[in-house]
């Protein structure tokens, strides 16, 4: 492989996922859900607005979970599949999906850490189905290149050569 | 690794500004930082120790404009260079899109500069990436010091090319950069291909725009 490749979903896919989401929500009670990429990209956030930059959020997200992959693997875990930050009265649960997207709850005392993560459980289930539905979908998973449908996505910005030159002119 | 939303119609890229301890990395973030409207960036995240020494990463998100419709959207990202934090630096290039190699330019920094080169090919290669695959080139800093070494004898440590063996790219490349040097070039019978390679003062700010831009144009028409 050159380099890691690219991956890309469809609106249809977004809307599934944040379906699962807002659903969680509901039974969990808790306050919001995010979903950010093991590289640090934001991929969906539902529940109420985050009032911090999510961007920032999302990045230091994925380094926390890698860092503590590697603890994990130095204590003789495979890995730690979720983790939990409690606060005074924010607290936050982040859970693997498909090894590639990582679920960020937060959530205070309107719910119990044991609800959320229960009910946790069955969102990470249901969101690693669509996940791995997506990344089988002709190679638009880790290693291929698929866009909306599995239509190939290299391509997306063929001929668009000149607008990236005048871009960057 | 490149994430393409088709919802929100965003292009995500991440590059990543790798080398030593000292060398620049986190200056030309604060460059970039400085310089671009708010609208178009976000917060930076520096995750230092007491006496700003990189300790995780620094992040930046930048919007460096709009094709067909797609909004590119590029993670800015750079490594501690302290030698002793490898485990942390070798985390930060999981899904990398492009890489800039920050060199310090002091003679006295030429055997860092050299290590952490190697560092950069045995991390790539242990994530299974090809370093001469990918977008990538290096930013020779701190051109502006007195001790700064020649830049061929940079190029002859750093950059000294690696065999182009698919035939397909067998020719000749013209360094645009640089009248009269190829980044593909054929030296006694063998093709050799270099990264692509610039001068930077970045605490004035001098090469830094030249070198996002560089790779980040590199890093799109990947996806061309
Ligand atoms: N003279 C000169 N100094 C520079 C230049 N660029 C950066 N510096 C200085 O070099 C020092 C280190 O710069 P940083 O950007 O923190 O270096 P770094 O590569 O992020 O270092 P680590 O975080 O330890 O990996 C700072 O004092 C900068 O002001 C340059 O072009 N010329
Ligand atoms: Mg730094």
């Amino acid at each position: 492989m050159a380099g890691a490749a690219s991956w890309s979903f469809s609106e249809n896919d977004f809307k599934q996922i944040q379906q699962h989401l807002l659903a969680f929500l509901r039974d969990s009670n808790a306050r919001c859900a995010l979903l950010v990429d093991r590289t640090g990209q934001l991929v969906a956030t539902v529940g109420d607005a985050p009032q911090f930059d999510s961007a920032a959020f999302a990045s230091l997200t994925a380094a926390d979970f890698s860092a503590n992959d590697q603890l994990a693997k130095m204590i003789g875990e495979h890995e730690f599949a979720s983790l939990v930050h409690q606060g005074q009265k924010e607290s936050m649960f982040l859970a693997d999906v498909a090894k590639r997207v990582i679920l960020v709850v937060l959530f205070d005392q309107r719910t119990t850490l044991g609800l959320v993560k229960l009910k946790g459980k069955g969102a990470v289930e249901s969101l690693t189905k669509i996940f791995e539905e997506m990344f089988n979908r002709v190679g638009a998973g880790p290693g291929g290149q698929a866009g909306p449908g599995g239509t190939p996505q290299k391509g997306l910005l063929e001929g668009a050569e000149d607008e990236i030159d005048k871009l960057f002119g | 690794m490149s994430m393409i939303n088709y919802a929100s119609r965003e292009i995500n890229c991440k590059l990543v500004y790798y080398g030593p301890g000292l060398g620049g990395k986190t200056t030309n973030l604060e460059h970039i930082y400085g310089k671009v409207s708010p609208n178009t960036r976000g917060k930076m995240i520096s995750l230092a120790t007491e006496t700003e020494r990189t300790l995780f990463f620094d992040f930046l998100p930048v919007d460096l404009g709009t094709i067909r419709g797609f909004k590119t959207r590029f993670h800015l990202y750079t490594v501690p260079g302290q030698v002793y934090y490898n485990a942390s630096r070798k985390l930060i290039l999981k899904g990398v899109d492009g890489i800039v190699f920050v060199a310090d330019s002091q003679i006295e920094r030429m055997e860092a500069n050299v290590e952490s080169m190697q560092n950069l090919y045995d991390n790539m290669s242990e994530y299974g990436y090809d370093l001469t695959r990918i977008p990538f080139a290096i930013q020779y800093n701190k051109r502006d010091l007195p001790n700064a070494a020649p830049v061929k004898d940079l190029q002859a440590s750093l950059n000294p090319g690696w065999p182009v063996e698919d035939a397909g790219q067998q020719k000749v490349v013209p360094d645009p950069a640089h009248p009269g040097e190829n980044l593909v070039d054929r030296v006694s019978n063998e093709w050799i291909g270099h990264a692509p390679y610039l001068e930077a003062v970045a605490v004035r700010g001098d090469g830094v725009f030249d070198t996002l831009k560089l790779v980040s144009k590199m890093v799109l028409k990947t996806l061309s």
